[in-house]
């Protein structure tokens, strides 16, 4: 025993399945005792805020602040002017204000501003400068305008009882704040969902439910599976006969269709977690007993299963010292595949909203159906979806690569 | 030598311990059907050494596990001590199988290696009935089986099926034979997966524990050779049918059945050589 562990840490492609999954794992369990918000908050008021942090804007506004020598206005011009805005600016100066082309530099925003202020007349008129165009120049000047502006805004506070407004505070264009002095603030590092969400913390919460769910539905259906396979296999006869006929039936009739029917017609109030762990388990025995039925058949004329029985033992005891020992490497292995196919079930149901109809937990394929139903994918907010993809693809493909290394361990001709 | 000639000599005075009439064994049905064994007759009496011989294939383990009960018969007979063996519920079995134990052929196969080799001599303790026996007892009595085929119980105690040679492992199957003392030893070919000298030991031990408890042993074996050495009656069996059969001088000096010729035929002489014109070209 304590050999066979040895050999499977060997393994390389076991080890980095092992570590992926309990890195996974660790962080389900570890994040929640530094971040103790409640993971369905909805604190965001809209959809689908950016990742960032957010500090409270009036806090900021009335904080002493700091000034620095830092000319906020060019900074705030890099980011109004794109490439395609200089490129116009260009086009306006050359054709319109009759500059050379060659006295203007498009790599340098200050200057090309510059001549622009000293250029730019708002009422000409000239051939080819259609009306559209003028209002698209006229609206790039404002921009322009507004981006150079550093005049300052005053707070006022409005006074209690005359109603009047009061002048508090002048904001300059060199004020800042350190982020250090403001008490309110909120770093979404994966931004807000649909509900206003936190998605990082959502997303620990709902990895490990899912997780639950993989483990409960694989451990249904490895039971399920391994006691059939084993009955089926040893008895023989008419019981395999029977055995073999259920599982047939529930091989030939597409699993995921029977989940989806049973999914449904349970309704959507008995719908919980655990009902669709129960269900995936329960949908997911078949392959599970064909393997260990074909396993115990070759296994139950051996010598030592002979010997055992005319030993006098009974059924029971021999199918559990001459035969499941035998089997035990290989059950591990499947329900491994069975707990990553339980994950990637679950995720399939709620994609097509038949998960657990709940909003008081999170699961990553409830995640992923809230982000489908709110359009994450057309708007742009790839932090609402991405990230579960990737933990659920991680999560499968440790579990899988883990598959890979103990079939490597224990048959000995996949051994390099 | 003398012993031997008089135990031969009363042959025929011998109580029958297992007869059949008709045995036959069908594997699949239909176009598929496969007769493993033909309606074959035998008397096999208390305190034999009885050698099924055979080629490959020819339905000597068939017939084997059938005499053993682990197979059911598709056809015929077999009666144990004069009466009809009755196999049908699992305590009778577990009755009928303190009366007939096997030596199987692959002494690596016939271990549970999960297990230690302690685990195998208790299960025989417990069906002899010293299931509550005081612990010194039962370990006196193992180290009795063990020292009968010259081993040693305390080098072996805690240690795992896999960490035995071959020989010691065929050894230790004996061992078990010794210690539950059954009426019938149904040996399977249990020396071809040995080296030759250890060969000559578990021959030895089989006929040892043939004098000692009366014990009928039922050898198969495909050597002809070996079979005339060691037993009083030898059956000669040919694609699942007993083509000859009696006591071994007879059947191999005088043999009727060409196949038998055939089989006397192939085995190698030392000093002469070896026809290898009566081979089956088939």
């Amino acid at each position: 025993m304590k050999n066979t562990i040895k050999q499977v840490f060997h393994s390389g492609k076991f080890l980095v399945g092992f570590i992926i999954f309990v890195l996974i794992l660790a962080i389900c369990f570890i994040y929640p005792v530094f971040v103790t918000y409640d993971p369905l908050e909805m604190i965001g008021a809209g959809n689908f805020y950016k990742p960032g942090t957010y500090v409270s804007q009036e806090e900021a506004a009335l904080n002493e602040g700091y000034t620095l020598n830092m000319d906020a206005s060019e900074s705030r011009l890099a980011t109004a002017l794109g490439v395609e805005e200089l490129e116009k600016m260009q086009e306006y100066l050359i054709k319109y204000a009759g500059i050379a082309e060659k006295d203007i530099d498009v790599t340098d925003t200050e200057a090309i501003v510059e001549l622009w202020q000293q250029n730019y007349n708002p009422d000409m008129k000239a051939k080819g400068l259609t009306s559209a165009k003028r209002k698209a120049y006229r609206r790039l000047d404002a921009s322009i305008e507004n981006a150079m502006k550093s005049s300052g805004v005053i707070i006022a506070e409005e006074d209690a009882e005359s109603g009047e407004l009061k002048e508090a505070k002048t904001i300059k264009g060199t004020g800042y704040v350190n982020t250090k002095d403001i008490v309110n603030k909120r770093t979404f590092i994966l931004g807000t969902d649909n509900f206003g969400r936190d998605v990082l913390t959502e997303l620990v919460a709902a990895t490990k439910v899912s997780l639950r769910i993989g483990l409960i539905a694989g451990l249904i259906a490895t039971a399920v599976g391994l006691i059939l396979g084993l009955v089926a296999g040893y008895v023989g006869g008419v019981v395999d006969n029977i055995i073999m006929f259920l599982t047939n039936l529930f091989t030939v009739i597409p699993s995921f269709i029977i989940l989806i029917l049973i999914s449904y017609s349970v309704g959507t109030n008995a719908r919980g977690v655990m009902m669709v762990a129960f269900i995936i388990g329960l949908t997911s025995w078949p392959w599970t007993t064909r393997s260990v039925r074909s396993q115990v058949i070759s296994l139950r004329n051996r010598d030592h299963v002979n010997l055992s029985k005319l030993s006098g033992h009974s059924m029971f005891r021999i199918i559990f010292t001459d035969i499941l020992p035998y089997i035990a490497s290989y059950v591990v292995m499947a329900m491994i595949l069975q707990i990553s196919s339980g994950i990637l079930s679950e995720a399939q149901l709620s994609m097509i909203g038949l998960g657990p109809a709940t909003t008081k937990v999170a699961t990553l394929g409830l995640m992923m159906n809230w982000a489908m139903q709110y359009a994450a994918h057309l708007n742009g907010s790839w932090w609402a979806y991405f990230p579960v993809v990737i933990v659920i693809a991680l999560i499968s493909f440790s579990l899988n690569l883990m598959n890979t290394g103990l079939d490597q361990v224990f048959n000995p001709q996949l051994r390099d | 030598m003398a012993d031997q000639q008089k135990s031969k000599q009363n042959l025929t005075d011998r109580k029958p311990c297992l007869s059949g009439r008709g045995v036959t064994k069908v594997f699949g049905v239909g176009n598929k059907a496969m007769t493993a064994v033909d309606h074959v007759d035998f008397d096999f009496n208390e305190g034999d050494f009885v050698s099924i011989v055979g080629e490959s294939g020819s339905g000597k383990t068939t017939l084997s596990k059938m005499l053993l009960g682990l197979i059911s018969v598709t056809e015929g007979e077999i009666e144990f001590q004069g009466k009809p063996r009755d196999i049908s519920s699992g305590a009778k079995r577990k009755e009928y199988w303190k009366n007939i134990q096997p030596i199987f052929q692959d002494p690596f196969a016939s271990y549970n290696m999960f297990y230690k080799i302690d685990a195998v001599l208790d299960d025989c303790l417990n069906m002899r009935g010293f299931k509550s026996a005081p612990e010194e007892e039962k370990v006196r009595l193992k180290t009795e089986a063990c020292s009968f085929v010259n081993l040693k119980y305390a080098e072996l105690t805690n240690k795992y099926p896999f960490e035995l040679s071959g020989g010691q492992m065929q050894r230790l199957m004996i061992a078990r034979i010794f210690l539950l003392k059954p009426k019938i030893l149904m040996a399977d070919e249990p020396t071809s997966m040995i080296d030759a000298c250890s060969r000559a030991t578990i021959l030895d031990m089989l006929l040892k524990l043939r004098d000692e408890v009366n014990m009928t042993v039922i050898f198969i074996t495909h050597d002809i050779g070996l079979a005339y050495y060691i037993s009083d009656k030898v059956y000669i069996m040919e694609h699942g049918k007993f083509v000859e059969s009696g006591p071994a001088e007879t059947v191999i000096i005088n043999p009727q059945a060409d196949y038998t010729k055939r089989l006397i035929n192939d085995v190698p002489k030392i000093y002469e050589k070896w026809d290898l014109d009566t081979v089956a070209r088939n």
